[in-house]
């Protein structure tokens, strides 16, 4: 058995990057020479890519989701036999044997050019280039006071005429500004850098936001979230029933959950919740599926799978595609309004700010203390008009305030 | 500012260059239509402008630069394109005797303001007579401009200065660096001086001059040595006839070391005339001789893929050369 390293191959003229979409193997999985490896993604195709032996998969190099240029090490493989195909395996680079020349005593034009001018013997200089050689940066930084103590410096006019401890003008180093400290940018981090700054160039957002009283729901909530937690082991939030009544008005309102592409708007036939989930160094934007289909309590186990398998680095790529609505959860972060940025290609995104105690004015003009959230929408302004957008935030609204005590979440 | 690919940025050169301007024009084999040219270089262009403007011309080199001069002499800024650099050469005469010298033997009364673009360079697995760096043959011809772009954003802006000069200007494209090179470029309107020579990056130890996808390498092995506490200037030559010799000699006297890195093969190369160059103007601050790193004196590119890799000049030559000039 040898170790070999599997390089990214070139996947077709012109092409000098790749994704890797998926991992079709892990360590210890056995591979016999063709089996898929990974599947990778470039601007063009996207490609399985085979084993070029049998072997034990010892180690992947690359996580799912990077952008590897072609030729970088992506995995190690334990391999039985020895034959392998070329062009996919690190080559062992061979040493070029180089002749030791003694330069010492050859000198460039610059060097006898500069050493004439300052007068300086280059007996007295100690050459860093290859062999000894004098360099001409070794007369450009020569100093009298630096010359081999053994010889006698001779020191002429030209040089002695400036202040001797002053440094000639390639030495001078001014002091170094103080800057503030870099940090390179993680690959993750680029593509949402990326996606972003997408959608802000080419959508135009318009915004909208409009206020739900929730009372009710809060009670409804406070009532079985501690069974609820007995019988699943973890929390109902309020969130799931956000979700769930966005869902019901998309269905309503299929132009919300539309997608405007290449000058066509193209109605998507599912309605899948995408929903942000944030870690302390970057945002990842899950997949509900069908969310029309699921109740308060499939969708709170949905998003526990999911926020769950993002915590532990295991979020698998079909839980990131497939999204056409986002509902973004900013209320956990005690937000009461913000704008959302469009996931493009979709046309709008949701945002659920933190449900807060106000006092209000009752339709009876009685005064009362009730449980108030603003929801923030985001659209894109080429496909949706304020009309569209106000229905539809007026259905989710009335959907939640339909909620009661008597509402079944199961 | 927009991110685009050094093809985009070249597609939407001649776009804006043709709205800008009626009379410029775009022919050659398969550049019209929905096909748009065998890289897509002219893609969208027909349906813009119409046939009329941009059209497909007979397999015929020497047919095509004798219709852009002939064009030229109209007074139109036409764009020829040749298939591959590999193809122009039936197109020889034309352009060195022609082309090149309209201007001067009418005494000024005619011009061939007139660009032609060819695709040039390997390791596309192009094989013989699709990986070639033809420039050499024309450089040395006065009455004629070849230049190339090496980065996104002088693709567009050297095109765009190429089409508007009253010269003619044969236009090299790296076919590697089409899609292999992305960048922001800004939106409005700027051209890139057709005749100067562009430092990249400043330096103190070692001068690197090249172009194409050779200065990549340059540049990366640069990044790199960079951390090692080596300090690399590097010269994108831009203008390959004439070369921009203030420039050069100056970079080259800056720190006394030269490299010259072109994928072409190194006898004749466009690089001897940079070598001469520095070498009469800059000996007395010469502190190495001066290093050429070219292709092997071998007649073309082959397609076997490990002999197009051991015909062309690498990464690790790169480096491994940059290293050696700097210990000497």
């Amino acid at each position: 058995m040898s170790e070999i390293v599997i390089k990214m191959p070139p996947l077709g003229e012109s092409v000098t990057e790749a994704t890797i979409a998926s991992w079709m193997v892990e360590p210890g999985t056995n591979v016999k020479k063709y089996d898929p490896l990974l599947e990778a993604m470039s601007d063009k195709v996207t490609t399985e890519i085979p084993a070029v032996d049998d072997g034990i998969v010892s180690r992947l190099l690359v996580e799912e989701g990077e952008v590897v240029d072609i030729g970088t090490d992506i995995m190690i493989l334990d391999t039985i036999s020895d034959q392998t195909d070329g062009i996919l395996l690190s080559e062992t680079k061979v040493e070029k044997a180089v002749p030791q020349n003694s330069n010492s005593l050859r000198y460039s034009p610059a060097v006898m050019r500069i050493a004439g001018e300052k007068g300086i013997d280059l007996n007295s200089v100690a050459g860093t280039g290859k062999g000894g050689r004098i360099t001409r940066k070794d007369l450009l930084n020569y100093q009298p006071d630096m010359a081999a103590p053994v010889k006698k410096t001779v020191v002429t006019e030209t040089v002695s005429k400036p202040a001797p401890v002053a440094p000639t003008a390639s030495t001078t180093k001014s002091a170094p500004v103080q800057k503030g400290e870099g940090t390179p940018v993680s690959s993750l981090r680029k593509v949402i850098a990326k996606n972003m700054l997408k959608s802000v160039t080419e959508i135009p957002q318009a915004w909208t936001m409009i206020e739900v009283d929730v009372t009710n729901l809060v009670n409804a909530r406070n009532k079985v979230k501690d069974d609820f937690k007995k019988q699943n082991g973890y929390s109902l939030s309020y969130f799931p029933y956000f979700v769930k009544a966005v869902s019901q008005a998309l269905i309503n309102h299929p132009k919300m959950n539309s997608s405007w592409q290449n000058d066509t708007v193209i109605t998507n036939k599912e309605i899948n919740t995408s929903i942000a989930v944030a870690t302390e160094d970057a945002l990842f934007v899950p997949v509900i599926k069908n969310t029309n289909n699921l109740s308060v309590s499939g969708i709170a186990s949905e998003i526990n799978r999911l926020a769950t398998d993002v915590r532990d680095k295991k979020l698998k790529n079909e839980d990131m595609i497939g999204g056409t609505f986002t509902v973004n959860n900013t209320g956990s972060f005690g937000s009461i309004e913000s704008k959302g940025i469009i996931n493009a290609p979709q046309a709008a995104i949701l945002q659920v700010e933190s449900i807060r105690k106000e006092v209000k004015v009752m339709p009876d003009n009685s005064i009362a203390i009730r449980n108030m959230v603003n929801l923030c929408l985001t659209i894109d302004h080429r496909l949706l008009d304020g009309l569209v957008a106000g229905r539809f935030l007026n259905e989710v609204k009335a959907n939640l305030e339909n909620i009661d005590e008597t509402t079944n979440i199961y | 500012m927009a991110e685009k690919t050094y093809l985009e940025a070249i597609n939407l050169a001649i776009k804006e260059e043709m709205r800008r301007d009626d009379g410029v024009m775009v022919f050659g084999e398969d550049v019209g239509g929905e096909k748009g040219g065998v890289f897509g270089v002219t893609k969208e262009l027909a349906a813009e402008f119409g046939d009329e403007r941009v059209f497909n011309s007979p397999l015929g080199e020497s047919e095509i630069a004798g219709l852009a001069t002939g064009l030229g002499i109209m007074g139109h800024h036409a764009i020829a394109e040749f298939q591959f650099a590999d193809y122009i050469l039936p197109a020889v005469n034309q352009i060195l005797s022609e082309t090149a010298k309209m201007r001067y033997r009418t005494a000024g009364d005619y011009t061939a303001p007139i660009v032609m673009r060819a695709p040039y360079g390997g390791g596309v697995r192009g094989g013989f007579y699709h990986s070639q760096s033809t420039e050499k043959i024309f450089a040395g011809q006065p009455g004629l401009r070849i230049v190339t772009p090496s980065s996104v954003y002088d693709a567009k802006g050297l095109l765009k200065a190429a089409i508007r000069s009253e010269d003619p200007v044969l236009f090299y494209e790296h076919k590697k660096l089409y899609r292999a090179i992305k960048d922001d470029i800004p939106d409005e309107d700027y051209t890139v001086a057709l005749d100067k020579a562009k430092i990249v990056k400043e330096g103190t130890d070692i001068t690197v001059f090249s172009y194409g996808m050779m200065l990549q390498f340059v540049l990366k092995a640069s990044e790199k040595l960079e951390n090692q506490g080596i300090s690399v200037e590097v010269v994108d030559l831009v203008s390959l006839y004439p070369l921009d010799q203030e420039t050069i000699v100056q970079a080259a006297r800056k720190t006394g070391k030269v490299l010259l890195v072109t994928e072409d093969t190194k006898e004749g190369s466009i690089m001897n005339n940079v070598s001469s160059v520095i070498a009469e103007n800059a000996l007395f601050d010469l502190d190495a001789p001066i290093k050429i790193l070219a292709g092997p004196e071998s007649p073309s590119m082959p397609y076997a893929k490990n002999l197009e890799d051991a015909f062309l000049v690498n990464q690790d030559d790169v480096l491994d050369a940059m290293v050696e000039l700097a210990e000497f």
